[in-house]
């Protein structure tokens, strides 16, 4: 169900692992008292980092721990896109496609991943190992073509880079 | 060789840890500062410094500084903006990962001369490895007295927290940030109140960028005066420049302001010419925001002066023949890029990232994506081209945020003076699909 969806508040919340609760608790700590929801942002990176993305019951989770309305959640989800509001693979690779980075490749990069995956752009491979996206600037201009990956930077790639990047990314999520 | 004051020790191994950077030096503005000088007294040098903001606005920081109100028993705050997201800018990435100490020194010794007991880094969040070299660098100061309760026995009491965003470019603007910082969607706010008034949670708040409170170490350090000397005019001191494009040796590099703009793309020292032996066509000399310059008014200016990396040299000529320094996001174009092509591409960065408040911004950021899409496709009309001009001029000043200003500039500029090139993709559709239009002839003089 999606957050926009008139139900979603009545989505049963999901409970998060120990580890993610104690980050959260540690996030919320960082603020002052009444403030905790500054912490949100946050604790949306935690939850993506535990389950791979943002659903609605995480979402009306974290409505709970912080004791705000779901809305005030699901408003901020929508609203910052590196959270993915529906499921991904294991491995989203997430292609810069500005301008400085064009410059030096990127639609290349991306018709070479998209050939080599067998998918287009917002897509995930049939074994659910990798979902491919485009993003705006990351930040990384000098370095391009680029892309990120569970928060890493791959910089300067090429095909040989590229095909040694998705190998080893294959190997890791075997495990 | 031209002086570095902040990335001096960006490359001496171990420089991210507490003990490295100050055997380098690192905490002597903090020691100076809170032992031998009042907060005014800082305030002060940072105000003969002659430091401008170094996000991209180029407002004098010691300026900003002294708008912050002090109501009596309302707490304040220091925002540092790491949400650096103006394309072709990646210098602030640079400073954190290599000196987080250099940023935390600069946050601790700015709060003590704004008298903020709170401050906040809000970093975009896909620096997220970045984050946690701070969040590292900031329990070792806390380990070593330089912050928490009474820093090096002044009775002078700073928390600092870091924390990420979750994407949105357009939390770079400073009350989107504030909103963002507040875990609300980051829509900008109407001025007035501006933040030195109302900020972080209704208290007067600063917000500077990464670079600017990196500045404030060096300014303390050697004085406001001697900072001064450093650049020409009313650019004063260091920037960090970002070059990126088709250059021999893109990445980020300090420069003393003043540096001649044929020096820094050309010069063994910086970015040492065009990649693969080609031309120059176009730059972009202060991120995605600012007019394109065609080749011919790169390094010289319309009335045939050098151009130099200054605030004022780069501006020199208006929109009509000049730029501006903005971030310092200095992008490069060789001959066989396509002027239409990047118009439309960033075209579709500011659709993307309008927050959608302002009706201006966010329909008129999404039509001139589609109008540009349609003449880089060979789809397009000479009207079309009228066409963005008259959207740019409905968007530009009539927006709470700058967001629409630096949509509408770029485009307006781009046909200002590549008008030939958007011309022969309506005309020579099959021809514009096939092959680039080169270099254009610079006009011939009246």
């Amino acid at each position: 169900m999606k957050a926009d969806h008139p139900q979603a508040v009545n989505e049963a919340p999901i409970d998060f692992s120990a580890n993610t609760m104690a980050e959260i608790n540690r996030v919320i700590g960082l603020f002052p008292e009444g403030k905790q929801k500054s912490a949100i942002l946050s604790i949306l990176h935690l939850v993506q980092d535990e389950f791979g993305w943002v659903s609605v019951g995480a979402m009306n989770r974290v409505a709970q721990i912080l004791d705000i309305q779901p809305i005030e959640v699901y408003e901020v989800a929508t609203f910052y896109t590196m959270f993915h509001l529906d499921p991904v693979g294991k491995n989203v690779l997430e292609v810069c496609r500005t301008g400085p980075c064009q410059l030096v490749g990127s639609d290349d990069l991306i018709s070479y991943i998209e050939e080599k995956l067998d998918i287009k752009v917002g897509e995930t491979t049939k074994d659910g190992m990798f979902t491919l996206k485009t993003v705006e600037c990351l930040g990384a201009c000098g370095y391009g073509p680029m892309l990120m990956c569970k928060y890493q930077f791959y910089e300067r790639l090429n095909k040989e880079k590229v095909n040694e990047m998705l190998d080893a990314m294959r190997e890791a999520s075997k495990s | 060789m031209a002086r570095k004051l902040l990335i001096e020790h960006a490359e001496v191994p171990g420089i991210s840890a507490y003990d490295v950077y100050r055997k380098h030096g690192g905490y002597a503005s903090v020691e100076k500062a809170l032992k031998t000088m009042s907060p005014d007294e800082v305030v002060e040098e940072v105000k003969k410094s002659g430091l401008r903001g170094r996000g991209g606005a180029g407002f004098p920081t010691g300026m900003k500084w002294s708008f912050l109100a002090k109501p009596e028993g309302v707490e304040r705050h220091l925002v540092c903006n790491a949400d650096e997201s103006e394309p072709g800018t990646f210098k602030d990435r640079y400073l954190m990962e290599k000196l987080p100490h250099l940023l935390i020194e600069g946050m601790i010794t700015s709060s003590y001369a704004l008298g903020a007991r709170r401050s906040y880094i809000y970093i975009r969040g896909e620096f997220m490895y970045v984050l946690r070299i701070l969040e590292k660098a900031i329990a070792e100061a806390y380990a070593n007295g330089m912050l928490g309760k009474n820093i090096l026995g002044s009775g002078y009491d700073l928390d600092l927290v870091v924390t990420p965003g979750g994407g949105a470019y357009i939390c770079g603007e400073e009350t989107a940030l504030l909103e963002s910082l507040e875990g609300k969607r980051g829509n900008p706010r109407m001025k007035p109140p501006f933040p030195a008034v109302k900020g972080l949670w209704g208290n007067p708040t600063v917000v500077n960028n990464v670079e600017s409170i990196a500045a404030v170490v060096p300014i303390v350090n050697e004085g406001g005066e001697a900072y001064a000397k450093i650049g020409i005019e009313r650019s004063t001191g260091t920037k960090l420049i970002s070059a990126s494009g088709n250059l021999v040796r893109p990445g980020v590099y300090e420069i003393e302001l003043g540096l001649s703009v044929e020096e820094f793309i050309y010069g063994d020292n910086y970015c040492r010419g065009i990649a693969n032996g080609k031309k120059l066509k176009a730059c972009i000399p202060g991120g995605s925001s600012v007019p394109i310059l065609p080749h011919y008014l790169v390094t010289k200016t319309a009335a045939g002066t050098d151009r130099l990396m200054t605030y004022e040299s780069l501006a020199d000529g208006g929109f009509a023949t000049g730029s501006m320094l903005g971030s310092g996001g200095f992008i490069v174009f060789d001959e066989d890029q396509c002027i239409v092509r990047n118009t439309w591409n960033f075209a579709r960065f500011y659709a993307h990232e309008s927050c959608g408040q302002c009706s201006p911004c966010r329909e008129g950021t999404g039509w001139m994506e589609k109008v540009l899409y349609r003449l880089e496709h060979g789809q397009g009309t000479l009207e079309d081209i009228s066409l963005l001009e008259e959207i740019n001029k409905k968007i530009e000043g009539n927006t709470i945020c700058p967001l629409g200003d630096a949509a509408a500039w770029p485009v307006a500029a781009a046909i200002r003076h590549f008008r030939d090139e958007f011309e022969w993709h309506v005309k020579s559709p099959q021809e514009a699909q096939s092959r680039n239009y080169g270099l254009i002839q610079a006009p011939l003089e009246a």
